[in-house]
């Protein structure tokens, strides 16, 4: 088909949703070149206005321009179709915003040998990433249901660091949850009803390299009511089980 | 009397209504459909004012407009309902729409950059004399 290099093929895709992050992106980039030379890169442009495309397009990066903003979770299934097409067996989400440090990449990559899903998780005694109030507790009720449905012990469920084995990209490539939350919440309890493994490696996170959090009480609260609406539903929610053919694209 | 002629006066329009849209393909029949058989139910309770009372008698309810008050409230809901159900439907096709024509778009690029003359340059501008 293309032979344009003739390279072996990198069986890991760095998958990197970004929203409007042309100022953090080049910096990102860099630290994954650096050192993860053998690794395929994928950005997502999730219906950025500040040329985030461009700018990732210009350091030589494939390139996916979703036409308006689908959220992570869609930027993510995107990219897990196209893993899939392209005949990558594992991807690592890592965010745009410099908060995953690369280096932790190759560490979720060795436990996939052993899990489907490997979560890169701030509370697990690497790293100094605090959560406070609402916030907080509804992490803690996540994990604590969570850590149930996968039957393994989970502290960080809404982490967006995380990689997935070559079963995981299939079920995630057509039935990746887009709705809020969906990214994290939902798709870990998908995971677990059609049999993966779920498990989690301690990560240090870092500050955002560009662009503002957003938090404030108000937020937090309603973040907290919102997680637990999607833990529910997504848990009494008719079960999606896949078959290999089903999740072939295009 | 004359509130059952206006209730019937009005059913009569609303029917015509909905049959005009429809006849102008304005109005897909999925979402007429209920309309028309509200519509109906209106038309057969104003030429029979005695059933709306029998009703109301049935289920136990003293005024027999709060029955209908009731009737009209709950078929809104039915059709919000259905058109939430419908709006995620789309979303979803939408959304699946979004990531395909996004990873067409990469083929596609890379399959210009392939054929290209000069490599791998950056030329989006040199197209229309290839």
């Amino acid at each position: 088909m293309s032979a344009v290099s003739d390279a072996p093929e990198p069986r890991v895709l760095v998958v990197l949703p970004a929203w409007n992050e042309s100022e953090s992106l080049p910096g990102v980039l860099a630290e994954i070149r650096e050192h993860l030379p053998g690794v395929g890169v994928l950005v997502v442009d999730d219906g950025s206005h500040d040329g985030t495309a461009a700018v990732a397009r210009s350091l030589g990066v494939d390139v996916l321009e979703l036409p308006f903003n689908l959220g992570v979770g869609g930027a993510m299934r995107a990219g897990f179709r196209y893993a899939l097409e392209q005949g990558y067996p594992m991807v690592v989400q890592v965010d745009a915003d410099g908060q995953h440090d690369p280096r932790d990449v190759p560490r979720i990559v060795e436990r996939l040998a052993h899990s489907d899903v490997v979560i890169g998780a701030r509370f697990a005694g690497t790293g100094s990433y605090e959560a406070r109030g609402p916030r907080r507790w509804a992490m803690n009720v996540l994990a604590g249901v969570l850590s149930r449905v996968a039957s393994t012990r989970l502290t960080d469920t809404t982490s967006g660091f995380r990689g997935a084995g070559p079963r995981a990209v299939e079920l995630f490539a057509r039935h990746y949850p887009a709705e809020y939350l969906g990214d994290t919440v939902e798709s870990l309890v998908l995971a677990s009803r059609n049999g993966l493994r779920i498990e989690q490696i301690g990560v240090s996170m870092r500050e955002r390299s560009a662009g503002r959090p957003s938090q404030s009480p108000l937020k937090a609260s309603v973040y907290l009511a919102r997680a637990c609406l999607a833990l529910v539903i997504s848990l009494v929610r008719r079960r999606e089980r896949i078959t290999p053919q089903e999740a072939t694209v295009v | 009397m004359s509130g059952h002629l206006f209730a019937l006066v009005g059913a009569l329009v609303t029917l015509a209504f909905m049959f005009e849209l429809l006849r102008r393909r304005r109005l897909r029949e999925k979402y007429a459909g209920l309309w028309i058989v509200v519509a109906l139910v209106v038309l057969v309770a104003a030429v029979f004012p005695g059933l709306t009372e029998w009703l109301s008698e049935l289920v136990g309810i003293t005024t027999p407009i709060n029955l209908v008050f009731f009737l009209g409230l709950l078929s809104l809901l039915v059709v919000c309902v259905q058109l939430s159900a419908e709006l995620g439907e789309i979303e979803h096709e939408n959304q699946t729409l979004a990531e395909q024509a996004a990873l067409l778009r990469l083929r596609v690029e890379r399959l210009e950059a392939a054929v290209a003359p000069d490599g791998p340059g950056e030329d989006a501008t040199a197209g229309p004399d290839a």
